[in-house]
């Protein structure tokens, strides 16, 4: 018997039954399309975070003061002070790390700012102005401050867009005084709207030259971070050893597990947000799947009512001339066939879905929020409903296939 | 050589602790070509003796060769092959596939026979025309008369042309003029060349046959050759 007559009599079989095959297939279309959904959801919020990561450049590499933490007593905030002038001094020589283009220093902290009434709370960055370039906030009105302004510690700003809505509503910014915590600094730029950049909400932020930032308003004498520019992206790997070379001798440090800092590229933190966010995924497509379950009961439920009823239909063709395997095989199809349909709608419905959440959630959590259906999550669903009609019809189709064509034809 | 040839053949069911016995030791011998009719009351083996002619079922004992072979040297798929090959079945309740034309319900033997797929049509028209249904090709089964069905499973009976022809109780769910015309079909087949075998409990369809065999609770009564063989040619021309 060819397959595509095998086929056709599959098909044949299903027809006669319409109304009970739709039904019958309905656990497996709400199994397919929540997988769908649930990866085209994980998917889209993975692209989200990684957009944002990678953000500041795949050349940028990001220095945390601290280490690691090796267990519950152990604690590498220990060493939040690591990061000081001297290093950002080492760091600058050619000689230690010839992949440096330029760093910015950071100072990060949260505090109160007033322009004559108003007054609100915004994200203060200390930072060199190498961060315009990471972070592509060149002013749109007004200009970045420059070196020679943070080596002499002026009092200057650039402000968010927001930061400009809130304080100066419609009225002009530009040149005006305000005054962070207690000391007053110049707007020199506002920046346009950005969004988050990076894990920064640039919009809701005020930039200020480190040294700034450092004496008058953090008070202290570490950095919370270090910015680094590679030269380019390829050189990123050696960059990074040099830098941990450099700061390891600055510090000390023979044991790189007792490093008193943290390096990071762009593309370790995109690994680490991959891995979390495909590690969510997984767990609740597993959760989908429970449906998929339930479906192929539903589907071997049926198929055994199916080869009850058809009875007399085995055991004629076996009269004609079927064997065991022609039945097996047309029973089987059947449910298979039964599931891949249900999988195709599944997946059609999962897919308009997708693109439903996705127009919402654009609206309501990010407007980067991208509809994504991986062409893996298609084949998956595919897959996976094609290999639950093959397991749940297996047994229908055995018991189909075993029945004597003599019995088969005697049942009333 | 005998086409059909059983010896002793026994079949016994067992239900429980019960037993019944079919067939106690039957023997006999047909000829390729022979139109042979098996009679009995019910309960005397004759369907049970179909079946297992037909490879249907196996015996429980004694020995039954077809073709010169024993058939306990066949295979479950051998089994199937010569079914469809050499064999045609027609039932009482005609066994037609619901919802389905008469073309593809004449076509169904051949699904199982690897017959090339283009040549299908044309020998189930040419079945089909065998028993004067031409016009009825693209009808469904349900749409048809009594005897209508039965000449459609007759169709689909011979369509692989088969060397012998079991018919169980043909007429049985037929007034008597389709059945008339039904047993003029078989009739005409065995001259054809096609061995006919064919169960009965009325006389006067078994005259239709060559040669008459009895049993009588799962043995042989009788094996009588008829004098006087029933004409459908005669009987159409006499209604």
């Amino acid at each position: 018997m060819s397959s595509k007559n095998s086929f056709k009599t599959a098909i044949r079989g299903l027809k006669t039954n319409k109304s009970r095959s739709a039904l019958t297939i309905l656990g497996i279309i709400i199994g397919i399309s929540s997988i769908i959904l649930i990866m085209s959801l994980g998917k889209g919020a993975e692209e989200l975070i990684l957009s944002q990561v990678r953000g500041l450049g795949s050349a940028t590499i990001i220095i945390e003061p601290g280490r690691r933490t090796q267990g519950p007593s152990d604690f590498g905030s220990l060493f939040t002070d690591s990061l000081k002038d001297r290093e950002v001094e080492a760091l600058s020589k050619p000689s230690n790390a010839p992949g440096v283009e330029g760093l910015s220093p950071m100072v990060v902290l949260s505090t109160s700012v007033s322009f004559e009434n108003e007054v609100d709370s915004f994200m203060i960055l200390g930072a060199a102005p190498l961060i315009a370039d990471i972070v592509d906030v060149y002013p749109e009105t007004g200009q970045f401050f420059t070196d020679e302004q943070a080596q002499q510690l002026s009092a200057v700003a650039i402000i968010g867009s927001e930061v400009k809505e809130k304080l100066f509503g419609p009225s002009e910014a530009l040149n005006q005084n305000i005054k962070i915590k207690d000391k007053v600094f110049k707007i020199i730029g506002i920046s346009p709207k950005k969004g988050q950049v990076g894990m920064l909400d640039v919009d809701n932020s005020i930039i200020v030259p480190y040294t700034t930032a450092l004496k008058y308003l953090s008070g202290m004498n570490y950095y919370h971070q270090i910015l680094v520019k590679a030269k380019s992206e390829k050189i990123v790997p050696e960059t990074v050893q040099d830098i941990e070379a450099t700061l390891r001798e600055l510090h000390n440090i023979t044991d790189s597990t007792k490093d008193d800092f943290q390096v990071a590229t762009q593309e370790d933190i995109a690994q680490r947000v991959g891995t979390v966010t495909s590690v969510l995924t997984i767990f609740l497509a597993a959760i989908a799947a429970i449906s998929l379950v339930v479906g192929g009961i539903g589907i071997m439920n049926i198929m055994l009512v199916s080869v009850t009823e058809r009875t007399r239909e085995i055991g004629l063709r076996k009269a004609l001339g079927a064997t065991t395997k022609n039945i097996l095989t047309q029973f089987l199809l059947e449910s298979i066939i039964l599931t891949c349909l249900g999988g195709m709608v599944g997946i059609a419905l999962g897919v308009f879905f997708s693109f439903v959440a996705s127009l919402i959630l654009s609206r309501m959590v990010s407007s980067g929020w991208a509809f994504v259906i991986s062409p893996s999550a298609i084949a998956l669903g595919l897959g996976v409903s094609a290999f639950v009609g093959l397991v749940f019809g297996l047994y229908p189709a055995s018991q189909a296939s075993k029945k004597s064509p003599i019995e088969a034809l005697r049942y009333e | 050589m005998p086409l059909i040839e059983i010896h002793n053949l026994e079949k016994t069911y067992i239900d429980g602790e019960t037993e019944t016995h079919a067939l106690s030791g039957v023997s006999f011998n047909i000829k390729e070509g022979e139109f042979v009719a098996i009679m009995g009351p019910s309960g005397s083996g004759k369907s049970t003796l179909l079946h297992i002619l037909g490879f249907l079922d196996k015996q429980s004992g004694g020995n039954y060769f077809f073709d010169g072979q024993s058939i306990d040297d066949y295979g479950e798929e051998k089994l199937a092959n010569v079914r469809n090959k050499k064999m045609g079945f027609i039932f009482q309740s005609f066994n037609l596939l619901p919802r389905t034309t008469v073309l593809n319900n004449v076509k169904l033997p051949l699904l199982y026979s690897g017959i090339k797929e283009n040549l299908w049509q044309a020998m189930a028209e040419k079945a089909i025309e065998q028993v004067g249904l031409t016009h009825r090709l693209n009808y469904e089964t349900s749409q048809l008369s009594g005897g209508e069905r039965q000449r459609v499973a007759i169709a689909r009976a011979l369509i692989n042309n088969p060397q012998v022809i079991f018919a169980d109780e043909p007429t049985g769910n037929l007034d008597s003029k389709s059945g008339g015309a039904v047993m003029e079909i078989i009739e005409a087949l065995n001259d054809n060349g096609h061995t006919i075998i064919l169960i009965t409990h009325e006389t006067y369809t078994a005259e239709y046959a060559e040669r008459i065999i009895t049993l009588k609770d799962g043995l042989l009564e009788s094996d009588k050759k008829v004098e006087q063989r029933r004409k459908g040619a005669a009987l159409s021309f006499a209604k």
